[in-house]
């Protein structure tokens, strides 16, 4: 489809400049151009790109879902640009990192997300940052290193949509989450 | 169609002049023009006549309203009273010259389209300076009518650098994101947002889309993999590369001026640090600096012998300046605690960022020289400032009515635009190169 259109588009290139320049009827102009507009430089096609497939991942243990407890808890939230991992999210850091411990297939993403303030890259960063951290604190706590990936979604993917604290606050948060549950 | 009313009253305690601009029924225009705000105190506008072109009626897309509206939505020229005038002026010699001395116009520019045998569209238009009465410019340009858009825009172009030394950038195109629903588009339109077309729909994020200097290629963040690559996309024939695929993430891509190598941000030693790569992706990536703190949005300077960029090395994020061999990197900004997001003017002269100020997060400019700041916006969620090719215009994300928009501002602060889609949010513009 693309070679048919540069085809058309290399002809039409050649016909344009085969044709000559009309003459004016009236008096001589001194400072006409005949400008023929080049119909290849720049593109008036821009095709859509396939989308990238990405590779199966195998399923792993994983805590049971719904029970109580730091176990239950899959979110360790923070203070704006923080990656402090607080008196809060530490027990919850610390009871998945003993589920880790305790069985080697395990395996965990820790994604990273930040409120909707302030620029996509930095809070890519920051959102990177918060997990690596809790990633900090489960090491030391009983996992090992390889049974944790570290990912940021920065402020692409919020949970809650809301313009405030109230929605700002539960946006800021590492989610727990095992590999193909 | 009217545009909607600007929901809030102007700021400025200069007068301001709000400008409420038109598209007629033919026009397919992608987004919508939410608002045009020009403060014309103090602003030296450039009078001038705008006369419709003798036979442009007979096209498919008349060529002088495009031409009038890509000037008059600079804020630099006002346009004369020309209504009425009959019959249409086509040649130097029918002009009434002492009439638009009267209106005050100083410069009247005039046109006649013709059809030709081939089915080819041929232009010829003229600007008369009224004082002098010398045809200052003097063109004939043959299009087939595919491109009277295109060939609108070269005129607007010539016109306007005929005027004010500067090059035009009617002629340029802008991209950036559009979110609706669950789908995330990357697309790319005219500079006057017609002509839009999509070139990645995914299921999910894209973010920093960023034009190469020779405007051929596209580098962007895609987290189609669950996670952020950048990828190098060719605007020609939509092949992709994936350029970083490190460990962690990969992201904010950045050109160097001469399009060989893209700066990027890897966080695949546990934290976001800065590294060069080819644009091809074959090498090893070179590390710029190694710090314990979030390094990232690099960009290169023009003369492509620094990189700016944010860091939190100081305790909160602010912006520096460093070789591009790497080396002592210097800091910039130093009002508040959270300075981001740095893009430099052609010129080099002018940094543009994002600074918040109590809860608002808006568009600052600097003067590199000087070091004196501008507050360029009154707004709340402000993102991704960029400079137009020409140094004129600042194009920007915002909010506005509950959705994403885009924003464009002068480097003067005087004239003041919004846009935004018919569905959806739009967020992320990256303004194309001149070619």
């Amino acid at each position: 489809m693309n070679k048919i259109l540069l085809g058309v588009l290399v002809a039409a290139a050649l016909a344009a400049c085969s044709s000559a320049p009309k003459k004016e009827a009236a008096a001589p102009i001194t400072e006409t151009k005949v400008a023929e507009v080049p119909t290849a430089a720049s593109p008036t096609k821009m095709p859509e790109a396939q989308p990238l497939v990405a590779p199966m991942e195998e399923a792993s243990p994983y805590p049971t879902k719904g029970q109580g407890g730091a176990l239950g808890e899959r979110s360790i939230y923070y203070a704006f640009d923080s990656y402090v991992v607080n008196d809060a999210g530490k027990p919850v850091a610390a009871a998945h990192a003993g589920f880790l411990g305790g069985h080697a297939k395990a395996k965990i993403t820790l994604q990273g997300n930040c409120d909707e303030r302030g620029s996509r890259e930095y809070n890519l960063a920051l959102g990177s940052r918060r997990a690596e951290a809790v990633k900090s604190v489960m090491t030391v706590s009983g996992a090992s290193a390889e049974q944790i990936e570290v990912v940021s979604f920065g402020k692409e993917k919020p949970m809650m949509a809301g313009h405030d604290e109230s929605s700002w606050s539960k946006n800021r948060r590492v989610d727990i989450v095992y590999q193909g549950e | 169609m009217f545009l909607k009313t600007p929901q809030r009253l102007s700021f400025f305690s200069a007068i301001s002049l709000v400008i409420f601009a038109f598209w007629t029924a033919y026009s397919s225009l992608a987004r919508a023009e939410l608002s045009l705000e020009i403060t014309t105190e103090g602003l030296k506008q450039i009078p001038l006549a705008m006369l419709p072109f003798a036979n442009e009626r007979d096209l498919t897309t008349p060529v002088s309203p495009i031409v009038i509206a890509d000037l008059q939505r600079t804020g630099l020229f006002r346009q004369a009273e020309v209504s009425g005038v009959n019959p249409i002026p086509t040649e130097t010699s029918q002009l009434k010259l002492a009439e638009w001395r009267a209106k005050q116009a100083t410069a009247v520019l005039i046109g006649s389209t013709s059809i030709e045998q081939d089915g080819k569209i041929k232009i010829r238009y003229v600007l008369v300076d009224v004082a002098t009465e010398q045809e200052k410019l003097i063109e004939v340009i043959s299009v087939p009518p595919s491109q009277l858009r295109g060939a609108a825009h070269r005129i607007a172009d010539a016109v306007y650098e005929k005027l004010t030394g500067e090059k035009g950038v009617f002629s340029t195109k802008i991209s950036y994101i559009v979110k609706d629903g669950p789908s995330y588009q990357l697309r790319v339109a005219d500079a006057d947002a017609y002509n839009e077309r999509t070139i990645l729909s995914s299921k999910e994020p894209i973010i920093s889309p960023k034009w190469s200097p020779d405007g051929s290629r596209m580098a962007y963040v895609t987290f189609e993999l669950k996670r952020p690559l950048v990828v190098v996309q060719n605007l020609s024939t939509g092949a992709r590369k994936v350029v970083a695929n490190f460990r962690g993430n990969n992201s904010a891509p950045a050109w160097s001026p001469d399009g060989k190598r893209l700066a990027v941000t890897l966080s695949r030693d546990g934290i976001a640090q800065i590294y060069t790569i080819d644009a091809e992706g074959l090498e090893q990536p070179r590390r710029l600096m190694t710090t314990r703190a979030i390094d990232t949005e690099a960009v290169f300077s023009p003369d492509g012998k620094s990189v700016l960029f944010t860091s939190d090395r100081g305790g909160s994020p602010q912006i520096y300046k460093v070789p591009v061999e790497g080396g002592n990197a210097q800091r910039l900004t130093f009002t508040g605690n959270y300075n981001v997001s740095p893009r430099l003017s052609p010129d080099g002269k002018k940094l543009v960022f994002i600074q918040q100020n109590g809860s608002a997060f808006r568009v600052m400019l600097q003067d590199l020289d000087t070091n004196q700041l501008q507050n360029m916006s009154d707004n709340a969620l402000d993102e991704s400032p960029s400079f137009s090719p020409n140094g004129r215009m600042i194009l920007y994300a915002s909010r506005a009515n509950g959705k994403g928009v885009l924003a464009l501002v002068s480097a003067d602060g005087r004239v003041r635009q919004k846009f935004s889609t018919q569905a959806g949010d739009v967020y992320e513009p990256a303004w194309g190169p001149l070619q």
